[in-house]
């Protein structure tokens, strides 16, 4: 059981108990803010006064970063066996006519997220890009899917239900719209 | 001694996001083209258990572990930075497959082309506070 892939409803409950382990704590579950810390231990503070912040302040949200890489580490290594993500059929022939040869054989596209792809610098552009548009609009929205679609949501937050619909504005807008013109197979 | 139940509750949700696919770049796609209940489940699924602990914990004020007050404080109210922010951060996420608690998860996971997600997610930051008094918030 717990080699095979967990099915949604245990995942979605136990992420829940994680949120509500932490505001127990006194803290909040929220994974984006790690992003501003590391600008700040970076010395961002020289370039902008928004990042001149007490980062000890911040240094537990550090410490659960650093177990997700841990839990990211034991979950590939020790508990899956087959990494292979079995999607719909419908989704695999999608991603095979965009070019994704690996959709249903892997954990994530070898063709953007193994060593040997990095050969490509079209590949380098689209990860940078994509990781800045994470970085810059999970910062101006405020929050990710942890502080806004689960804790916000969670607190019936009008903001955060604004800002998910956001999040799926720009998701259909790139998968539907913009992946035949980037992925030209 | 605190630090280490963070660093167990990360851990937690590493092992959690990884093995339940929410880390995959293709779970996240097929989210987006409506192929799969997989994520609308694992979302909803936290919602349902998350508002009911939320309610729990505001109504019958609970106190910390360590004896504090607990205060849930409201988002700041807007449209703009909500609707905008949350666009762009879309396109990101639907094309890094990822958004950042994963990213973390990944580099532990050892796929290491992540790394330059996470940089670019970094440098997006850093960019966000040093144009921030110009956006519309």
């Amino acid at each position: 059981m717990l080699y095979q892939p967990w099915p949604w409803y245990v995942a979605g409950p136990l992420i829940a108990i994680i949120m509500a382990l932490l505001i127990l704590m006194g803290k909040k579950f929220g994974m984006s803010s790690n992003l501003e810390t590391f600008c700040s231990l970076g010395g961002a503070g020289k370039f902008s006064d928004y990042f001149k912040v007490d980062t000890k302040s911040k240094r537990w949200n550090l410490m659960v970063v650093l177990g997700s890489v841990l839990g990211g580490f034991l979950g590939a290594q020790w508990l899956s066996p087959n990494p292979a993500v079995d999607i719909s059929e419908q989704t695999v022939i999608k991603l095979k006519d965009l070019g994704f040869e690996s959709a249903g054989a892997a954990y994530l596209p070898t063709e953007l997220f193994s060593i040997e792809a990095l050969a490509n610098p079209k590949v380098w552009i689209i990860l940078l890009v994509a990781g800045f548009l994470v970085g810059f609009g999970t910062r101006y929205a405020g929050g990710c899917t942890s502080g806004h679609a689960i804790s916000g949501l969670s607190n019936l937050q009008r903001p955060s239900l604004i800002a998910v619909i956001g999040f799926f504005i720009g998701g259909l807008a790139m998968v539907h719209l913009l992946f035949p013109l980037i992925f030209e197979a | 001694m605190k630090n280490i139940v963070y660093i167990l509750l990360g851990t937690f949700l590493g092992i959690v996001l990884y093995k339940s696919e929410a880390a995959s770049w293709f779970r996240i796609y097929e989210m987006f083209q409506f192929d799969s209940f997989h994520m609308y489940g694992i979302i909803g699924s936290a919602l349902a258990v998350g508002v009911v602990l939320v309610f729990w914990i505001k109504k019958s004020k609970v106190k910390s572990f360590t004896g504090e007050l607990i205060s849930i404080p409201d988002k700041e109210k807007s449209f703009a930075r909500y609707i905008l922010g949350g666009t762009l951060f879309g396109l990101g996420w639907a094309l890094a497959g990822a958004c950042p608690g994963p990213i973390y998860i990944l580099v532990g996971a050892g796929y290491w082309p992540i790394v330059i997600v996470l940089i670019g997610a970094i440098l997006g930051a850093f960019v966000y506070g040093l144009v921030r008094a110009r956006l519309p918030h």
